[in-house]
């Protein structure tokens, strides 16, 4: 599986090489498509110092975390919640009838390892605010987790968008509340957020997990919301429940597929 | 019977006479001279209506999605405001009215996309054709991309604001004068949108990959109309220069008029002036380009 994906994103690589001042460019841009989340962030705490109870620098550590889980996710998953583009262009089709599976077949497809820059960039955050933040070493453990359980999070949340489109074909736009939403919603402490929404991401769909949970952990605080304190060490099991639920989801959605048959 | 046309000719051929007769030169002059008027573009505006109109499903979704991301972005106005009430002159009431304004505003005003097939029509060729129609190319797109803007402020803007009146509750004008002057200062924001654009896209005849100029377009016009935080925002000579630039006219401009924190009158003026500025580029880039697909053949 791995070895198709990494085929399959090669054979991509390979062939916007071809252009490669346009690849470089790209890559280049990317790192400034991010940025200009780091500037609102930097503009606001220019007027605050501190938002909903949270410095710039415990800001930035949740903006690099869950930005680097993201843009990891938007690199080599994204790319399923292509489903309705490719339902309407007929080409799902001949990914049903090849001998891989389909999701990778979509996740590596239009792979663009130009977004490789919007990686750096959040990991550059990420690194930046570790380093200014005085953290307790004990804690740290705690990082390496939660970015792995971030990516879990948003693969998971996008394939439920790929899954979803199998019904949605002609509004796909709405899984980017989801997907895209997610992402700018975990750009900053949720104790920004209304009690109710940050219930729903919370226990319904687990984008608190993400970084929020896990980071008040590393940073040794207390929930604003009151949740208990073991809710901070359940980020792998919401991963690992909405991985389970997405992989069902999508499975659901491609057996109940019919192709029109152009 | 038109002069030089042979009694016994087969009205399902094309006439003897060059410049005679449907289809020919002389025809064309005619029609071209006839349909340049006021009712084409009216009629252009009407069909770029329509032709959005047929995608409604698409459009309500990226109502919800614009409604969503409004949403969360008006929580960290609030968190901000609640920080430092009365930051820049708005209080938290029209910093968050502030936020569905400019949420409304993506839609009508491209503010996230290019929203112009052109760059596609260039690489196929297919920009020739668009060159011998019997309007200037620029003014043709214009009014159809006015229609599309009416409606899509109709189905992607109003879910926003509808949204944001329900889980905040925004302001709005109660002066009827005031929403005429809200009303122009959009129409105006539209027009400078497209002009930038149009200018946007026709780069595609000189760059062999129009990816790099679309997303450097989509980064200023994101960071610098304002949508994402009020450009009263930056700070000191950096805000009086964002807020002089033309992507202010987008979304800044016609959302304090809104507000009421301008008046229509100079914001207007503004619009008017960078609308005017990059119209007259777009359409000497429009002269270039000409040359250009005559030297490439099309």
């Amino acid at each position: 599986m791995v070895r198709t994906y990494a085929l399959l994103a090669w054979t991509w690589t390979r062939a916007a090489m071809a252009y490669r001042a346009s690849f470089v460019i790209m890559t280049v841009l990317g790192v400034f498509i991010t940025a200009t989340d780091v500037a609102v962030i930097l503009v606001i705490f220019s007027h605050t110092t501190a938002l909903a109870g949270f410095t710039r620098d415990e800001a930035l550590f949740l903006y690099g975390s869950a930005g680097l889980s993201f843009t990891l996710c938007d690199m080599f998953v994204s790319n399923v919640d292509k489903v309705s583009q490719h339902i309407k262009a007929g080409t799902l089709d001949t990914m049903l009838i090849r001998p891989v599976s389909t999701w990778i077949q979509l996740a590596a497809d239009r792979f663009a390892l130009t977004r490789a820059g919007r990686v750096l960039q959040a990991a550059a955050v990420l690194g930046y605010a570790l380093a200014v933040l005085d953290l307790d070493a004990r804690r740290l453990w705690m990082v390496p987790v939660m970015l792995v359980t971030g990516t879990v999070i948003f693969a998971a949340v996008w394939t439920l968008g790929g899954a979803a489109q199998f019904l949605l074909t002609d509004a796909p736009e709405v899984i980017n509340s989801f997907t895209y939403g997610g992402g700018q919603l975990t750009q900053y402490p949720l104790s920004v957020y209304g009690r109710d929404l940050v219930r729903g991401v919370t226990y319904v769909l687990p984008l608190a997990f993400v970084n929020w949970q896990p980071a008040l952990y590393v940073l040794d605080r207390d929930d604003p919301f009151g949740t208990p304190g073991f809710v901070r060490f359940l980020g792998p099991v919401a991963a690992a429940v909405l991985a389970l639920l997405a992989g069902l989801a999508w499975r659901q959605g491609i057996r109940h597929y019919r192709s029109t048959g152009s | 019977m038109p002069p030089g046309r042979r009694p016994d000719h087969n009205p399902g051929l094309p006439l003897a006479g060059p410049r005679a007769g449907p289809g020919t030169a002389c025809h064309r002059a005619i029609t071209l001279r006839r349909c340049v008027s006021y009712s084409l573009y009216a009629r252009l505006a009407r069909y770029g209506f329509r032709k959005h109109a047929t995608y409604v499903a698409a459009a309500l979704a990226g109502a919800f999605t614009n409604s969503v991301f409004g949403v969360l972005r008006a929580y960290i106005l609030i968190a901000l405001w609640q920080a430092r009430p009365g930051l820049a002159g708005y209080d938290v009431t029209a910093a968050v009215t502030f936020c569905f304004v400019t949420q409304a505003f993506i839609g009508p005003m491209q503010l996230l996309s290019g929203g112009l097939t052109l760059p596609e029509r260039i690489r196929t060729g297919d920009i020739a054709l668009d060159l011998v129609r019997p309007a200037p190319l620029q003014l043709w797109l214009l009014a159809e991309d006015l229609g599309r803007a009416a409606y899509q402020l109709l189905v992607r803007g109003l879910p926003p604001m509808l949204a944001g009146a329900a889980v905040f509750g925004i302001t709005a004008p109660r002066d009827p004068a005031r929403w005429l002057g809200v009303l122009a200062c959009v129409t105006a924001g539209v027009v400078v949108s497209f002009a930038w654009r149009y200018l946007v896209c026709l780069s595609v005849c000189w760059l062999a990959d129009d990816r790099g100029v679309m997303v450097c377009s989509m980064l200023l016009t994101t960071l610098l109309s304002g949508m994402m935080v009020p450009l009263t925002l930056f700070p000191g000579a950096l805000g009086e220069v964002v807020r002089a630039l033309p992507w202010a006219a987008m979304a800044q401009a016609p959302a304090d008029v809104y507000l009421g924190i301008a008046s229509a009158g100079p914001a207007l003026a503004f619009q008017a002036a960078w609308g005017a500025a990059l119209l007259a580029l777009g359409a000497l880039a429009t002269r270039a380009v000409r040359h250009r697909v005559v030297i490439q053949g099309g």
